[in-house]
């Protein structure tokens, strides 16, 4: 058992923490909000060079070969910066999809473009009337001829907007609940029929209705797992908790770094008002729920690619409930001890509890994971 | 970064379940597992038993008796012994007095003091806390004042657990009164047959009898009995307290509660309804089990940071959390337990061992509200959670 960063690993944390720390300070974020993708697309270069866009594909993939370690050690810098690149989706979980689920061939076709920066791919697996499951699927893809014909609608695709190409799963036979029946298909942003509708989401990053209308798929645009999709589904659904656990760490902690500052330096009363014991105790309470969420954010990472799925999903979900508490209360005692400046969109305290609330909404909230692991214990 | 024990402690998990598997009296094994307190006749079978084996002073050094296990060890020999669960070794020897002696006692001290510790021949008690001295510990108050080769005891300790068992108590006394209060403090070790001692019980809200009132009224004791120097006793006393980080969280001993928590909300209770089928009961358990899990990841960080020496000679901000989490988990599961039994909480019973009459509701049912008005204790020893917070906000953040 050993909870170290091997001599890799940590290399990797400090490059990441530098170009962030370098290029990632409160106002130039501020600036790539207001452009037209809402991040940087230099950064996503920046990210490109740095080897991050091809850090969890495999080396015979032409990858680096990343392994859940690596993905928290870059999601948490994401966190702690309040970045808003699409790494999230559109290389932690389209990278999850394809290793699972696509041929060899199939990579080769759509992973270079993704490891070099000009191509995004963004999965776009929820529906409306299915909530956080990805598993229910009304969309349909009925074969004809040398292909399939896609109709339905995808919602809150992340990053829809910027995506050259989507990770589609539409159901070719069942019932919209059936776990069986569904298959995954790269559809391009630009193939007939296909429209989406992006917009802002409350973190400053966005996100996009995707509508199919009579969408013309080649056979070979049908991933390899034919219609058999779900457990890859699953599997990409809690490596990204594990990833997205790990920004929430990183969001947390310098969140709770930025208010145990502001503690140290604002004055009432004639003192700082650190001195208030009130507020130590809050403060207190704050470091023991953020590292409850460090630990679970770790066990996250270290279940993520675990074999068997229902002790996998169970790790998942006790990790994300731990995680969406602490988020929640870090978030609420961090604007409180701020005071007024804490509501204001010129300070960072209100911005973090931003993410950290869509981080919530994300991937499952409590009520979702508690009622999962519910119904496993039954 | 590896989650995973290597296969040597696995077997060595093994091999500490197998030995209290074949040689825990299931007697004890029963008593423990409803709940109930150990008995002092437990608590020395079982330290024999692992006083035989080797196992029953584990962390001290190997040639006073240690096994020279690494902490991953400790830890899993600790978490087994909890699990199954057996008795736990009287910390009071084992884990403070023992430590004392030997870091700062002289030759004559750990050849009288620390055998009887091991076989458990001798009981110990702790004589910290006084009534104007809880919190604020360095405020003790219980004088000694030499007099030739004797000092002269007088004052009064208070919760002192087992002291009605006790062969021996370790006090901090006032040797100094017109220096500052943490300079003046010396650490005697004092018979508890010494003429002018008075043991008062005090009873608990659970109507237990673990904790009393000690009084000292003119009792002699042998500056030989003295540990260290005169007036260094805050020293001895910060290192004792200092000493026992790891199993503070008690993660055994939920873990333990809320697999039995488990099995009994899927039993159907009187009213034919099962717990585990309340959705509110059932959030609650698997809220604390989601929580508990998180504490033993952070109870392995903390080990794992210890083996490997990060944060020598300033505070872990994981290992703060110990504390008050473990305490809080504690008292969750002992809540859980008081709500699957639901009414049957009410009936003030005698245990059942012994007992003749059939008791009125499951036969679990008589130790479940004492067990949680017991369990109130555990946010208030060893540092209150008040006191803890403290420590993180000053320790911790600097604030």
């Amino acid at each position: 058992m050993n909870f170290d960063l091997n001599d890799e690993q940590r290399l990797l944390a400090e490059s990441v923490s530098r170009l962030m720390m370098d290029r990632y300070d409160f106002n130039q974020r501020k600036i790539y909000t207001m452009s037209e993708e809402g991040f940087s697309p230099a950064m996503w270069q920046a990210y490109g060079e740095l080897g991050l866009l091809a850090l969890p594909f495999s080396e015979d993939d032409g990858g680096i070969g990343g392994g859940p370690v690596e993905i928290m050690i870059v999601m948490e810098e994401i966190g702690r910066a309040l970045a808003l690149e699409p790494y999230l989706p559109h290389i932690v979980m389209s990278a999850s999809l394809l290793r699972h689920a696509a041929s060899p061939e199939q990579r080769a076709h759509l992973l270079p473009g993704m490891m070099d920066g000009t191509r995004h791919i963004a999965p776009a697996l929820g529906e409306m009337t299915g909530g956080y499951d990805l598993s229910h699927v009304r969309t349909t893809a009925r074969e004809e001829g040398a292909g399939f014909r896609l109709d339905g609608a995808k919602t809150l695709v992340l990053h829809g907007g910027c995506a050259h190409a989507f990770l589609v799963s539409a159901r070719l036979q069942g019932r919209p609940e059936d776990q069986q029946g569904i298959g995954l298909f790269v559809v391009e942003a630009d193939d007939k029929g296909v429209s989406y509708r992006p917009y802002r989401t409350q973190d400053g990053q966005s996100a996009a209705e995707l509508m199919l209308a009579d969408v013309r798929v080649a056979k070979d645009m049908m991933l390899a797992c034919g219609s058999d999709a779900a457990p890859a589904i699953a599997r990409m659904a809690d490596e990204a908790i594990a990833a997205i656990a790990a920004e929430a760490v990183g969001a947390i902690d310098s969140l709770v770094k930025g208010t145990v500052d502001y503690l140290k330096v604002r004055k009432q009363f004639g003192q700082v008002i650190g001195n208030f014991q009130a507020l130590q105790h809050r403060a207190a309470d704050m470091v023991v729920e953020l590292e409850q969420a460090r630990s679970m954010a770790l066990y996250a990472t270290m279940m993520s690619r675990h074999e068997d799925a229902i002790a996998r999903a169970a790790a998942m979900s006790s990790a994300k409930v731990q995680i969406n508490r602490s988020a929640r209360l870090i978030a609420q005692a961090c604007v409180q001890l701020h005071g007024g400046i804490g509501m204001t969109m010129e300070h960072p305290a209100g911005h973090y509890m931003k993410r950290l609330t869509m981080i919530e909404k994300t991937l499952g909230d409590s009520d979702f994971h508690m009622d999962r692991l519910a119904s496993a214990a039954k | 970064m590896d989650l995973q024990f290597t296969a040597e402690e696995e077997d060595f998990r093994q091999e500490v379940r197998a030995f209290i598997k074949d040689h825990l009296p299931e007697r004890i094994r029963r008593h423990l597992i409803e709940g109930r307190s150990a008995s002092k006749d437990d608590i020395v079978e079982w330290t024999r038993i692992l006083y035989k084996k080797g196992w029953s002073t584990p962390r001290w050094p190997v040639e006073l008796g240690g096994t020279g296990w690494s902490a991953i060890k400790q830890y899993i020999f600790l978490e087994e012994g909890l699990a199954a669960p057996a008795p736990e070794l009287l910390p009071f020897g084992v884990s403070m007095v023992g430590p004392v002696i030997y870091t700062f006692g002289n030759a004559a001290q750990k050849a009288r003091y620390l055998p009887p510790i091991a076989n458990l021949d001798e009981w110990w008690c702790q004589g910290f806390s006084e009534p104007g001295a809880g919190s604020d510990l360095a405020a003790v108050a219980t004088r000694a004042v030499r007099q030739g080769d004797h000092y002269v005891v007088n004052g009064q300790k208070t919760w002192t657990t087992y002291a009605q068992h006790a062969d021996w108590i370790f006090c901090l006394c006032r040797t100094d009164t017109g220096a500052k209060k943490q300079e003046g403090i010396s650490f005697l070790l004092i018979d508890m047959k010494s003429p002018g001692i008075a043991v008062r019980p005090i009873q608990t809200i659970d109507g237990g009898h673990e904790i009393n009132e000690v009084f000292f009224d003119e009792v002699k004791v042998p500056v030989d009995n003295r540990v260290g120097e005169e007036n260094k006793g805050w020293d001895y006393a910060k290192f004792l307290l200092s000493n026992e980080r790891v199993g503070i969280a008690r993660v055994g001993t939920s873990k333990a509660r809320l697999r039995r928590l488990r099995e009994l909300a899927a039993i159907a209770g009187p009213d034919g309804r099962r717990a585990i089928d309340r959705p509110r009961f059932r959030d609650r358990l698997i809220e604390t089990e989601i929580a508990l899990k998180a504490l033993e990841i952070t109870q392995l960080r903390v080990l794992s940071d210890e083996a490997a020496g990060k944060f020598k000679g300033r505070p872990n901000p994981a290992s703060s959390v110990l504390k008050i989490r473990g305490s809080e988990l504690q008292q969750a599961t002992s809540e859980l337990l008081l709500d699957i039994v639901g009414p049957y909480a009410l009936p003030a019973q005698q245990s059942t061992d012994g007992r003749n009459e059939p008791p009125v509701g499951p036969d679990w049912a008589d130790a479940v509200a004492p067990l949680y008005f017991n369990l109130r204790k555990v946010s208030i020893y060893g540092g209150s959670n008040e006191i803890q917070r403290n420590i993180i906000a000053k320790a911790i953040l600097g604030l």
